[in-house]
This record gives C-alpha cells, sequence and structure tokens, in this order.
C-alpha cells in the first residue's frame, strides 16, 4: 500500500492507538493536517502552540498514556518548547510533532525555520529529524517506544514538508526497539540489592517511606500499600506523587519539602532510614542538602541509574521499575522476617516512632483562620472545593501559592487525580492541562485551581474548552498578586514588592470569561463560596471560572527558607524557627 | 589560559555511539548542559560504519565522572561508555606543526623530529611542516623542545585511546568464540 510520508504519520499514530491530538497547523505541516480529516483521531484545536502541549501532559498524566500533541515550523515549534520542558522535568510521556521546512531549505533561513530538534535536544528524552518517508513508521514507533518505557519523558518528531509529501510503502515494524541498540531500559532490580534493601527496612527504628512521582509513572499504588500494611512505615507523598498513597491513610504523612508540613519534612530529618522510591531528592524536599535526613541510611529505586547517588548518596541503590522493585521487596521482607522469627529475634516495634509522628501532627497541624465576615481565605476555598467535590475529582494546578495551598489542603486518595507543573514550576500550566485531563478522563469533574497570574498567562485555552465542549472548572485564587514572588519579597526583601502588583479587576475575570464562552462567577465573601461551587459543579455543558477574591496578605505555611536546613522550617507566621 | 596538560582530574572515556546524523551534538550538548568541561575530544567512525568511536578526556573529580557517564548512557544513541585508566590503555595522538626552520636551523629541527619518530609532511624556504605521532604526554615534551625554534602553527588531534589487550596465556581460559 503506497502512502504519503503524511499519511503514513497519521496511519502511524492511529496504530500506536492515539485517540486524540492537541495541535494547530501551519504551512510546514499542511500536508499532515489533511490526512486528519479522514483519521478517527479526535483533533483539539488549540489557540497557542503552548497550550496544546500542556493539554498533552495534562492528558498523560491522568491517563498514563502518552500525550501527542502537532504543530507546525519555526514559532510554533519554539512555542512548544516550555511543555517539551516541562515533561521532561517531570517524566511525563509526550509525543510532540513538528513540521519542518522541506529538506532543500533547510540550514537557508528560510520561512519559518528553525532548528527544532537543535533547540529541543536538551529537553527532550530523544528527538528525531525524518529525511526519508520511509523511516515515519519506524520512528513514530520507536518515539512511542522511548516516550513510554523507562523514566517516560517527551520525544519530538521533526517532519520536513518534502518527507510528508513523499511516497513510502507502508509496514508496521514488529518491534519499535530493534532499531534502538543503545536503549534498553532496567526494569528488575537487582536481587542482592533487595535483600539488602529488606535488611535495613527489618532493623530500622524510625523508617520513612520517601514516595515520589515514579510510584504513579510505574502504578506501583497498590504494591506500595502492601509493602506498608507489611512495614507499618510511615509515607511522604512529594508534590510530584500526591495521590500515590491516600492521604486519608493514617501512615500518609502528606508532603515533604519547602511547604510541606511539619511532620512530613521532620519525619525525614529525623529517620534512620529512608526508603525513596521514584524519587530524586528535588532541592525543594531536601532543603540544604547536607543538612538533609542527617542519621537516615538511604534505599533508592529508581528506573533512571543516573538519579541514583546524583544528591544523596544511596546506602542501597537499586536500579528498576518502582513496581516490580516493591513487590520483590515485600517479598525479600517476608523472607527476612522469617528468617529472624526462626532466629528468635523480634521484629523491630514502630510504636514509639508512629507515636512521635502523632504528636507532631496534633501540635503542628496546617493552620489558617477564616473569619466570617474577614477576608476570604484562599486555604478555606480550597476545604470547601475539596469538601463540595467527589472524591476522584481530578485537580490542576498552576505554579505558586495556590499550587501549594492546593497540595497541602486538598485530600488526595486517588492515583492520577492530581496534576500540576513540579519541577519546571511553569506558570500559565493549569488551565491547557486541565483540558487535557478532561478529555482524558471525561468522566471525571476536573478542577483547575489557579492563580491570576497564571491564568493571564494561558487563559485562552478556555476558548479551546467551549468551542470543543470540554466542560473543565477553574477557580482562581485571585489575590491581586504575583503571589508567591510577594511572599518571598515580604520575607526576605523587607517588604520591598517590586513589580508584584496585578490588580484584583484589570482583567474582569467574570466577563473574560464570559467572553471565551464561559461561566463567569464572582465569590468575595466567604458565605458565597458554597454557593458558586454548587454551581459550578452542575454545570456540565461548558467551562466554568470562579474569580475567588482571596486574601493577598496571607502566605504559604510552613515555610523552609531557601538554602535552609529542613530542620529550620517556620511553621505559621509570627514563629521562628522549628515551630517555636 | 586553560591548562594544557592533563592532571589527576582527567578522565578517558571511550564512548561507542551510533554513526548517525547529530550525535557528536548531542554528546556535546550534554557535557555544557551539565556543566561539564572536555579537556579534548577524538571522533570517527569505527571499523563498523554503524558505529563511532568517541574519545573524550574531561575534567572532573571522580563523583561527578559517575554522573557523567550516567548521564550519557541515557542518549539513545550512545551504546558503550569505558573509562579508560591511563595505566591500562593505549594512547596516541597526532601533532601537527609549522615550526621556523632557515636552513642554518634545519638540521637540528629535523633530528629533533627523527628523535621522537616524526616525519617531515611537508617543506618551505624558511619554514617546515612536521607530524609526530605519540602518547600526549611524548607529545608535550615535544613541542616544549620545539618551541625554542619558533613554532609558527601547531595543531593537535587529541588523545584517541583503546583498552590494554588481556595479557592473560589464553591456554588458561577458553577463548572460542573470543576472537572474531
Amino acid at each position: 500500500m503506497e502512502l504519503t510520508g503524511a499519511q503514513a504519520l497519521i496511519k502511524s499514530l492511529e496504530t500506536e492507538g492515539v485517540e486524540v491530538i492537541f495541535g494547530l497547523p501551519g504551512g510546514a505541516i499542511l500536508p499532515v493536517y489533511d490526512p486528519i480529516l479522514d483519521s478517527p483521531i479526535r483533533h483539539i484545536l488549540v489557540r497557542h502552540e503552548q497550550g496544546a502541549g500542556h493539554a498533552a501532559e495534562g492528558y498523560a498524566q491522568v491517563t498514563g498514556r502518552a500525550g501527542v500533541a502537532m504543530v507546525t515550523s519555526g514559532p510554533a515549534a519554539t512555542n512548544i518548547v516550555t511543555p517539551l520542558a516541562d515533561a521532561y522535568m517531570d517524566s511525563v510521556p509526550l509525543v510532540v510533532v513538528t513540521g519542518q521546512v522541506g529538506t532543500g531549505s533547510i540550514g537557508t533561513d528560510a520561512f519559518q525555520e528553525c532548528d527544532t530538534t537543535g533547540i529541543t535536544m536538551a529537553i527532550t528524552k530523544h528527538n528525531w529529524l525524518v529525511t526519508d518517508a520511509a523511516d515515519l513508521p519506524r520512528i513514530v514507533a520507536e518515539a512511542f517506544h522511548v516516550a513510554t518505557t523507562g523514566r517516560p519523558g517527551p520525544v519530538l518528531i521533526d517532519v520536513p514538508k518534502d518527507v510528508s509529501n513523499a511516497t513510502m510503502e507502508w509496514y508496521w515494524p514488529d518491534d519499535p526497539s530493534a532499531g534502538l541498540p543503545g536503549y534498553r531500559p532496567n526494569l528488575t532490580g537487582h536481587p542482592r540489592m533487595i535483600r539488602e534493601a529488606a535488611r535495613l527496612l527489618a532493623d530500622a527504628e524510625r523508617p520513612v517511606i520517601y514516595a515520589g512521582g515514579g510510584i504513579l509513572k510505574a502504578e506501583a499504588s497498590a504494591a506500595l500499600a502492601e509493602l506498608v500494611a507489611l512495614t507499618g512505615a510511615p509515607v511522604v507523598t512529594t508534590l510530584m506523587a500526591r495521590g500515590c498513597f491516600p492521604d486519608s491513610h493514617p501512615l500518609c504523612l502528606g508532603m515533604p519539602g519547602m511547604h510541606g508540613n511539619y511532620t512530613a519534612v521532620t519525619a525525614l530529618q529525623q529517620a534512620d532510614l529512608l526508603v525513596a522510591l521514584g524519587t530524586r531528592f528535588d532541592d525543594r524536599v531536601t532543603g540544604k542538602v547536607d543538612a538533609f535526613a542527617p542519621r537516615a541510611k538511604v534505599v533508592h529505586v529508581d528506573i533512571d541509574p543516573a538519579e541514583l547517588s546524583k544528591v544523596r548518596r544511596a546506602d542501597v541503590p537499586i536500579v528498576g521499575d518502582a513496581r516490580s522493585v516493591i513487590e520483590d521487596l515485600v517479598v525479600a521482607l517476608r523472607a527476612e522476617r522469617a528468617q529472624r522469627d526462626d532466629d528468635g529475634r523480634a521484629p523491630v516495634d514502630l510504636a514509639p516512632w508512629i507515636a512521635t509522628l502523632r504528636a507532631w501532627q496534633e501540635r503542628y497541624p496546617l493552620r489558617y483562620e477564616q473569619v466570617a465576615d474577614g477576608p476570604l481565605k484562599p486555604q478555606f476555598v480550597i476545604e470547601r472545593l475539596r469538601d463540595l467535590t467527589p472524591d476522584d475529582t481530578i485537580v490542576v494546578s498552576g505554579v505558586g501559592q495556590h499550587q501549594m495551598w492546593a497540595s497541602q489542603y486538598w485530600r488526595f486518595d486517588h492515583p492520577r487525580t492530581w496534576v500540576n507543573s513540579g519541577g519546571l514550576g511553569t506558570m500559565g500550566f493549569a488551565v491547557p492541562a486541565a483540558i487535557g485531563a478532561k478529555v482524558g478522563r471525561p468522566g471525571s469533574m476536573v478542577w483547575a485551581i489557579d492563580g491570576d497570574g497564571c491564568f493571564q498567562m494561558t487563559a485562552q485555552e478556555l476558548v479551546t474548552a467551549t468551542a470543543e465542549r470540554i466542560p473543565v472548572k477553574v477557580a482562581i485564587l485571585n489575590n491581586a498578586y504575583l503571589g508567591m514572588v510577594r511572599q518571598w519579597q515580604e520575607m526576605f526583601y523587607d517588604q520591598r514588592y517590586s513589580e508584584v502588583y496585578l490588580s484584583p479587576d484589570l482583567p474582569d475575570y467574570v466577563r473574560w470569561a464570559e467572553a471565551m464562552g464561559c461561566v463567569g462567577l464572582r465569590v468575595e465573601d466567604p458565605g458565597e463560596v458554597d454557593v458558586a461551587i454548587e454551581k459550578a459543579n452542575e454545570i456540565d455543558d461548558r467551562p466554568v471560572v470562579i474569580d475567588f477574591r482571596t486574601d493577598s496578605a496571607e502566605m504559604v505555611y510552613p515555610m523552609v527558607p531557601a538554602g535552609h536546613s529542613n530542620d529550620d522550617i517556620v511553621v505559621g507566621p509570627g514563629m521562628g524557627e522549628g515551630g517555636h | 589560559m586553560a591548562e594544557r596538560r592533563p592532571s589527576a582530574r582527567h578522565h578517558i572515556l571511550s564512548v561507542l555511539v551510533e554513526n548517525r546524523a547529530g550525535v557528536l551534538s548531542r554528546v556535546a550538548a550534554l557535557f555544557s548542559r551539565r556543566g561539564y568541561n572536555i579537556f579534548s575530544l577524538a571522533v570517527a567512525p569505527t571499523d563498523d560504519a554503524r558505529f563511532s568511536r568517541i574519545t573524550v578526556v574531561v575534567d572532573v573529580e571522580s563523583t561527578p565522572l559517575e554522573q557523567i557517564t550516567k548521564q550519557l548512557h541515557k542518549l539513545v544513541n550512545v551504546l558503550k561508555i569505558t573509562e579508560l585508566d591511563p595505566v591500562d590503555a593505549v594512547e596516541r595522538e597526532l601533532l601537527l606543526a609549522t615550526v621556523s626552520a632557515p636552513p642554518e636551523r634545519r638540521s637540528q629541527v629535523i633530528e629533533l623530529v627523527d628523535l621522537f619518530g616524526g616525519a617531515i609532511v611537508d617543506v618551505g624556504a624558511e619554514q617546515l611542516t612536521v607530524s609526530v605521532s605519540d602518547t600526549p604526554s611524548r607529545l608535550d615534551d615535544f613541542e616544549d623542545l620545539v618551541r625554542s625554534y619558533g613554532i609558527i602553527e601547531l595543531q593537535r588531534t587529541g588523545r584517541v585511546a583503546l583498552a590494554k589487550v588481556d595479557r592473560t596465556p589464553s591456554r588458561l581460559r577458553s577463548v572460542s568464540g573470543r576472537i572474531a
């Protein structure tokens, strides 16, 4: 069967099981847009290429499948650089197809030409410049294989216009890894290392399981729950891991890190063993690395060997898929326990450790104060949203104060219900990512919790949502500031507020939402919160935006000042280090 | 000015890569992106045209070196990385130099080149172009000695290296299928 390169590309995507492409056409990708008309794949026309990338990320994060975005060359390719960098930092599987000028024009500074593969080399797991239409099925198969296996990540396929127009004989490769001799992810942990990890776990008096986003990528939540049941060890879930272990579980301590809660942060500090699973000792978790968990031995499990001992030396490094390793660890730990039992050695009693944690939880809970007729507190809005929406609601956030509050105050009880930009910290992520999440899981309610600064960066994608009938809901925590920057200027720059004021009513968010075909609501008073949320929950035929006018002065606590030890945690306003 | 002679912080990595467009650029970009300094780099196809070998000398302490090799391994086109200990490797580098050699001193220059097993590759009225192939440290010595005659231009290739062959007597182990 003879096909054009363009037809082969679309047929390859169909063969890969792609159900939706987020994209925006243009000159160099024109040939590929023609066969889309005849394809069962749904195409969602975004209003800016960045939106296509973040939507594909949102889709990928809630489904576990690769998100697909397609844009043209030059400025379209550079517009999707931010989502690629974002997906690379957060290990999100993404396949981005870009158009490119014809092969004869490459290097001539042709119209809408840029060195897309060169620009994206450092922010993709791999990329391909296609030079022969006959390579397309192979490259697409390789691209999906690389994006979704091992440590997931974004890949990019750059397709020159003449390659799309050329003809080729259709085929589909049997084995996508056949042409990738240098790509062999190691999935199974080393048995000796796993036995050693089991021995350390059996010995530990103050263990903490430090669960990262890798648990979600590896679909390892059930395995993790089994490990927790077996060990009775407490779990902290990082920003990327929220929901991988239920917040409602008594052994879930919640989020550690710069804005983590006191118990999660201090449990890591005081632990004698960290079992780090699919996590990378990010600086926002460790604080000052030299002072992080100083008495802890470290078992570090990651599918990416380069993460082991990158930041913190691992006593027991284990390369492998989180689920496979945890399952093996459970078996090894049972064997270790049985052996000790035979030897007449009693298991270590974790009760004193758990009692210590309980005391911290009681003494240092997250807190804020909502006065009935006082200014509306952002945390209150999030708590009401949490309590008035279904249990499996997907929450998507941007970056900043609202993101931290959402992570702190929501109760995540299911994997893949929390979507945010962790590593890159991309403002404007929420609206397009929420659209992608809703497309991926149309049966779930999707709420974006956004800041006013973030919202202004990508709000135009609500036009996409209205046009494509994707009923996402957006709660803008509108504090009229770039809130996190304001917080730092307040705390570390002597309240010298430089270029952080945005205004609460410019733009008018309600009228803006309405102009984009959404329902727009405004809430200024704590007493109006529930009514507005309930009204939004009932609307299912278009997007809803609620402009919550929140207290500008509210700050995110606890906080570990940048560059400090986690022991210096400040739990609330007017308090010194260590909560005193 | 960057230091010329390799120090204890220098490590030789022999990196086997797919011989494809852009691979050198990926390797070089990784070094700059992760903040590692390349001291020298040589690249050419191997006997098997599908692969190239990059011999790269990097300037790092040993802990970051582990990071470098792990990060290099993540490049899809990288097949194998070997760190070559200078003690267990054979190294060679090529030096080309155009040296001031007026007739009255020409024989001295030729003698020096002979001592280093080099060759005269071009001859002019007042200058000679010479080539020497040897270990990097021997080339350093040659460079120092030839400098007094006046170096007009000098170019070195950066080292290439291979692991030393195993000297274990073959009768002590099975060699079937080992020598292709």
